[in-house]
């Protein structure tokens, strides 16, 4: 879509068979960049083949409802694989967005990166 | 200004402080309005708390203007009237799109829509809103908050 080259925008470490994301920028998650964010993340489970994620929200400050729809997608992706999403380190406000849309109970959040870990 | 249940959407947006942006149906020029806002909240001393209500409650509704509404079509316009004070924020949007029924649309937290992918920027917007109206068959938006209510 855009000719300009790509910031990036997830920092992607495996710790043993766990992919983990870190979203890189605070104001990442816009409708500017919802759409190459999406693209990256469903490619993790469409192309590289990960099957258990965690997505780090440290750095997020801020989400809209685009935002949330790649979520949803991408934890659907990963369950109709038997694969597993794990949501950590959400900030109070961002919470309150996934509390708000009742999204909290459809994703494994946890506090911290550790706890998302151990969940597998 | 009295920010009052009785708040006048319409006569408010159209004081002598109130600035009016006509944009093409692009999300870029949206965010350049969208930034001019948080500037002049920041300058009002507003809250973290009330710029983060606001910032997603303006992007829903701008998003919803220009991809519902105007279809991403980049010869029609969104026009952005809104007024900053110390006490409040007002904003109306209004897109050239056929307009909708705000209260035809699901309700996102239902169990059978919780997991649809869209559908929830009229829940985020009415939630971090103090006041959310729909006018012109549903292709003008008005709304309103009061500075630190939730």
């Amino acid at each position: 879509m855009s000719s300009q080259p790509r910031r990036r925008q997830l920092e992607i470490q495996e710790i043993g068979d766990v992919t983990v994301v870190a979203f890189t920028d605070r104001k990442i998650l816009d409708e500017q960049n919802i759409q190459s964010i999406g693209e990256q993340l469903y490619s993790l489970v469409d192309d590289a083949g990960r099957r258990k994620l965690v997505l780090n929200f440290a750095k997020v400050e801020y989400l809209s409802s685009a935002a949330l729809g790649k979520l949803i997608t991408l934890n659907k992706k990963l369950q109709a694989v038997k694969g597993r999403l794990a949501l950590c380190n959400i900030a109070p406000d961002i919470f309150e967005v996934f509390e708000i849309t009742g999204l909290k109970k459809v994703f494994n959040i946890y506090k911290t990166e550790q706890d998302a870990l151990q969940s597998f | 200004m009295n920010a009052s249940a009785s708040w006048d959407g319409m006569a408010w947006l159209t004081g002598a402080t109130a600035a009016e942006r006509i944009i093409p149906s692009v999300i870029a020029e949206a965010h350049r309005v969208q930034q001019e806002i948080l500037e002049l909240l920041k300058q009002n001393s507003f809250s973290d708390r009330d710029i983060f209500a606001v910032k997603l409650a303006v992007e829903e509704a701008v998003v919803n203007a220009i991809r519902h509404g105007n279809q991403s079509d980049p010869d029609k316009k969104v026009r952005i009237a809104y007024q900053v004070t110390t006490d409040a924020f007002a904003i109306r949007i209004c897109d050239e799109g056929c307009g909708f029924d705000p209260d035809a649309v699901p309700d996102p937290t239902q169990e059978e829509n919780l997991e649809k992918p869209s559908g929830r920027g009229l829940l985020l917007m009415r939630y971090y809103m103090n006041e959310v109206r729909f006018l012109d068959g549903g292709t003008t938006v008005l709304m309103f908050k009061r500075r630190g209510s939730s």
